[in-house]
């Protein structure tokens, strides 16, 4: 068996406009949780606390009523738990920082971005694609399915423009 | 127009997909009698006024949410979630 290697969907690119910066990044495994009816407590149990809906924390995001990711470890063994899937290669993760992060956002997602504090995390389109969009200390951190990446890529970074170019009038 | 998830809070309507009348949750029973059916599938009221209609959180969290909406002012009333409600599975 020839070993092969795992690239992600833009390769690790980043680019900066206006000091803002939009860069792929590679969150390792990702495995999707949903809790099976009443098992919440003892999906809890193995995993650590599950995020309540509209939050992450130590690499588990809510993704949808009883259900979170988990992200950048390999997942326990959740038998009669929950059902799990791996979504490793399924979703693209981009990160943007910067000070015009929320304004680029503000092009794409029909909500005030302004007030998301880190831990905070939602599900919301961008554009017209799904998303699993986390706030983080200094960034926000997009998930859109791989096969959009490119499409996502590049309504992000045409927004970065315009807003720069706007700047630096 | 907005439509409040009562998972995701206030959001834009292009979030949700319009499924039609809270009528499809009130399934007959299997053996009852053709108009039943029929009624259930296709016999609809038009108010002018309180509606209760299935919303689905397309680009949310995939919630199917219940609506009670005004025709007239286009107030939400109240939104709640299918699952939710007494006696639904799980």
């Amino acid at each position: 068996m020839p070993e092969l290697i795992a690239k992600t969907a833009l390769s690790g690119q980043s680019t900066t406009h206006a000091g803002t910066t939009l860069a792929e990044v590679n969150l390792g495994q990702i495995t999707s949780i949903a809790c099976f009816p009443g098992q919440m407590a003892a999906v809890s149990a193995v995993l650590g606390p599950f995020p309540a809906p509209n939050t992450h924390a130590d690499g588990l995001c809510w993704t949808g009523p009883d259900q979170a990711f988990l992200i950048g470890r390999a997942a326990p063994d959740l038998t009669g738990l929950a059902a799990t899937t791996d979504q490793t290669g399924g979703w693209a993760a981009l990160r943007l920082t910067g000070p015009l992060a929320v304004d680029v956002l503000a092009r794409l997602v029909p909500l005030d971005l302004r007030h998301m504090t880190e831990g905070q995390a939602a599900r919301a389109p961008l554009g017209h694609m799904q998303m699993v969009l986390m706030r983080e200390a200094d960034s926000f951190l997009i998930l859109v399915f791989r096969s959009m990446a490119r499409t996502a890529w590049h309504e992000l970074e045409e927004a970065m423009q315009m807003l720069a170019a706007r700047k630096a009038l | 127009m907005r439509l409040i998830c009562p998972l995701c809070g206030p959001r834009d309507r292009r979030e949700f997909y319009y499924s039609g009348s809270e009528d499809y949750l009130n399934r007959p029973t299997p053996d009852a009698p053709a108009e039943a059916w029929d009624d259930m599938l296709h016999l609809r009221d038009n108010p002018a006024g309180v509606t209760r209609d299935l919303w689905y959180h397309e680009t949310g969290c995939g919630s199917w949410l219940l609506v009670t909406r005004s025709t007239t002012t286009h107030e939400i009333l109240a939104t709640e979630r299918v699952a939710d409600r007494k006696g639904a599975g799980a």
